[in-house]
C-alpha cells in the first residue's frame, strides 16, 4: 500500500505543503534569524548578534508585560476552569431548561476578540462612570478585573462543553457503585468524577493556558494596554515593538521578543501536558 | 429526601436563569444603544433606554451600511472564509491520510512541524509572514486563502491524523486490492468516513477565520480591503471622534449572523466543539 501511495505524494502532499511551507515554515525560520539582525524589511537584514535580544531583556514594558501575562494567566485559568466545571456538573443533572443554558453560555465564543473587546469596554466604562472611579483608559486594576471577566465570558462556555462531554463518558455503573459502598456526593464528586474527567482537565487547562498566554485581540480592542502600556500583554507588547515605535533597531528587537515569547509559550504547553498527563487514569 | 431534590434542583433553574440573562445583557445593552441618536450615547448612559427624544430608530443602521461600508466588508470575510475553508477541507485530509499511512522519517518530521505551528505564537511569523505575503502578492480576499491553508492546516492535519489512525488499514487495502487507485480510495472510500471530523474541523476554522484580526491587517491593503473585525477596529483606529453610533450598529450587524448561524447550526456546533477537544 505505501509503495502505490508514494507515487501519487505529490498530489497528496503539495497543496497543503506549499501553503505551509508560505504560511508557516518560511516565516519561521526567517524570524528566528532575523532576530539576530537589525533590520526594517527582510531584504536589508543586516547581523548584529544578541544584540537584540540583550535590549529585549533590558525593556521594561517588557518584562512588565510578562509579569502581567502570568498574573492574567494564573487567574483566569483557574475561574474559567472552576466555573466551567461547576456549570458542567449542573447540567449533567437533567435539570429543567438544561439545552437553552448550554446554548446561551456557549454562544460569546463564537463572537471574535474584537468585537467582544469593545462590548466590553462600554459596558465596564459605563459602571467605572456612575461609580465615579476613572474609565479604563486610565485605570489599570479595571483594566486587569476586566481583561479576566470578559476572558471567562468567552471561554467559560466552550470549556463547561469539554466538561460536559467527558462527564457524560463516565459510566453510570462507576458512580452507583460508589455509592453503594456509602461515599457521599462530594467524595463521589472528589474520588470518581474528578479522575475520570482527567483528559478532558487536561484540555481545557492547555486550551486556556495557551489562549490567555497568546491574548491579543481582546487586549488590544479593550485597554490597548493603557494607561501606559500597563495593561499590555506580552503579544501586544510585541505587537507595538514591532508597528508603533519608530527607530530602525525597534524591528529586530520586536522578532527577538517574537522568540523569547514562542519558547515561553511552548515550554508551559509542554510542562503543562506533561504533568496532567500523568494524573489521568487509564479506562 | 426526593421533595428536597426537587426544590434544591427549582433554586438551580432560577439561578442558572438569572445568569443567563447576565450573560446576554452586554449584547442586550449593545443593542439598546445602537438605536439612540449619536447625542445621545453617553459613557454612563449606557444602561439606560433612550426616551422619545434620543431615539433614532435605524438611522446608525442606515448609516453603517451606506456609508461606512459594512456590506463591503461582510462580502470579503464571507468570501475570506469561505475559500480557506473549502482549501483546508479540501487538501488537509489528503495530506493528513498521507501522513498517516505513509510513516517514514519525513511524514513524521511534517506531522511534529504541523503540532509545532499550533502552538507557536502567531507573533513570532507576523512580520515575516506579511512579508513573504506582499513579496508573493498574497494581499487580496481572493489569493489570502493560501495563507490560511499555511497557517490553518496544522490544527486540522492534527485532528484529521487523529481519526486516521483510529480507522482500519483493512478498508482501504481492499478496495487498493480491488483496483482502485489511491485517489479513488481515498474520494470514495476514506472522505466518506470522515465527514464528521470534517464538520468539527469546519467549525472550529470557520469561528477561527471569520473572527481573525491581525492577519487580514497586516497582509491585506488596509485602504482597500476590510474584513468586518478590521472594520470595527478602525472606527477607533481611525483619528478624530469616535461615531459610536454606527459602530454599536455595526457590532450588531456582526453579531446578529453569528447568532443565527449558532441558533440554526446548534446541535452540530456544539458537537463538533466537543468532538474536537477530545481528539486533541
Amino acid at each position: 500500500m505505501q509503495k502505490a501511495m508514494k507515487r501519487y505524494a505529490p498530489l497528496f502532499i503539495m497543496p497543503t505543503f506549499a501553503a505551509f511551507l508560505i504560511g508557516f515554515i518560511i516565516p519561521f525560520f526567517q524570524g528566528i534569524y532575523l532576530s539576530f539582525c537589525q533590520f526594517t524589511t527582510v531584504g536589508n537584514a543586516k547581523f548584529n548578534g544578541i544584540t537584540n535580544y540583550v535590549k529585549a531583556f533590558s525593556d521594561s514594558f517588557f518584562s512588565h508585560a510578562f509579569v502581567f501575562t502570568v498574573a492574567f494567566a494564573l487567574v483566569s485559568i483557574i475561574s474559567i476552569n472552576v466555573a466551567a466545571f461547576s456549570l458542567a456538573l449542573l447540567l449533567t443533572k437533567g435539570l429543567k431548561g438544561t439545552n437553552i443554558f448550554r446554548t446561551v453560555f456557549f454562544m460569546p465564543n463564537l463572537i471574535g476578540g474584537i468585537v467582544l473587546g469593545y462590548i466590553w469596554q462600554i459596558l465596564i466604562n459605563c459602571v467605572l462612570s456612575i461609580t465615579e472611579k476613572p474609565l479604563l483608559a486610565l485605570n489599570t486594576s479595571a483594566g486587569y478585573w476586566g481583561l479576566i471577566v470578559l476572558m471567562c465570558w468567552q471561554q467559560i462556555g466552550y470549556m463547561m462543553i469539554i466538561y460536559i462531554a467527558g462527564l457524560q463518558n463516565v459510566s453510570e455503573d462507576i458512580i452507583e457503585a460508589a455509592k453503594i459502598d456509602g461515599a457521599a456526593n462530594w467524595r463521589v464528586l472528589w474520588n470518581v468524577k474528578l479522575p475520570m474527567v482527567m483528559p478532558s482537565i487536561t484540555i481545557c487547562v492547555f486550551l486556556t493556558l495557551t489562549n490567555s498566554f497568546k491574548l491579543f485581540d481582546q487586549n488590544l480592542a479593550l485597554t490597548g494596554g493603557e494607561p501606559n502600556h500597563a495593561t499590555e500583554m506580552l503579544a501586544l507588547n510585541i505587537y507595538q515593538t514591532f508597528y508603533a515605535r519608530a527607530g530602525a533597531q525597534w524591528k529586530g528587537i520586536g522578532q527577538a521578543k517574537a522568540v523569547i515569547f514562542c519558547i515561553i509559550v511552548i515550554l508551559i504547553s509542554v510542562i503543562q501536558l506533561r504533568s496532567t498527563r500523568s494524573k489521568e487514569v487509564q479506562q | 429526601m426526593k421533595k428536597t431534590k426537587k426544590r434544591t434542583d427549582r433554586v438551580w433553574v432560577i439561578i442558572l436563569t438569572v445568569l443567563s440573562l447576565s450573560y446576554v445583557y452586554p449584547i442586550f445593552m449593545i443593542l439598546i444603544n445602537s438605536l439612540k441618536k449619536g447625542s445621545a450615547i453617553t459613557t454612563s448612559g449606557a444602561f439606560t433606554f433612550p426616551a422619545s427624544d434620543s431615539f433614532a430608530g435605524l438611522e446608525n443602521y442606515v448609516d453603517a451600511v451606506m456609508s461606512k461600508g459594512f456590506l463591503k466588508s461582510l462580502g470579503y470575510s464571507t468570501v475570506i472564509t469561505l475559500t480557506s475553508m473549502a482549501a483546508i477541507l479540501i487538501f488537509c485530509p489528503m495530506c493528513a491520510w498521507f501522513i498517516t499511512r505513509v510513516e517514514n522519517r519525513l511524514t513524521k518530521l511534517l506531522y511534529v512541524l504541523f503540532v509545532l505551528s499550533m502552538v507557536v505564537p502567531f507573533q513570532m511569523v507576523m512580520f515575516t509572514l506579511s512579508q513573504t505575503a506582499d513579496w508573493l502578492k498574497l494581499n487580496t480576499p481572493w489569493n489570502i486563502w493560501i495563507i490560511y491553508l499555511g497557517f490553518g492546516a496544522g490544527l486540522a492535519v492534527f485532528m484529521f491524523c487523529g481519526f486516521m489512525k483510529s480507522i482500519p488499514l483493512e478498508i482501504e487495502e481492499a478496495s487498493l486490492i480491488d483496483g482502485c487507485n489511491p485517489i479513488q480510495t481515498f474520494f470514495q472510500v476514506v472522505v466518506p468516513m470522515l465527514k464528521p471530523t470534517m464538520v468539527s474541523v469546519g467549525i472550529l476554522e470557520a469561528m477561527w477565520l471569520w473572527n481573525d484580526y491581525l492577519l487580514p491587517t497586516l497582509v491585506l491593503d488596509i485602504k482597500k480591503y476590510k474584513t468586518i473585525p478590521m472594520l470595527i477596529q478602525y472606527f477607533r483606529g481611525s483619528y478624530g471622534k469616535v461615531e459610536m453610533g454606527p459602530m454599536m450598529a455595526c457590532i450588531m450587524l456582526t453579531v446578529i449572523p453569528i447568532i443565527i448561524v449558532y441558533l440554526l447550526g446548534q446541535k452540530h456546533i456544539i458537537k463538533g466543539v466537543a468532538a474536537g477537544a477530545v481528539k486533541g
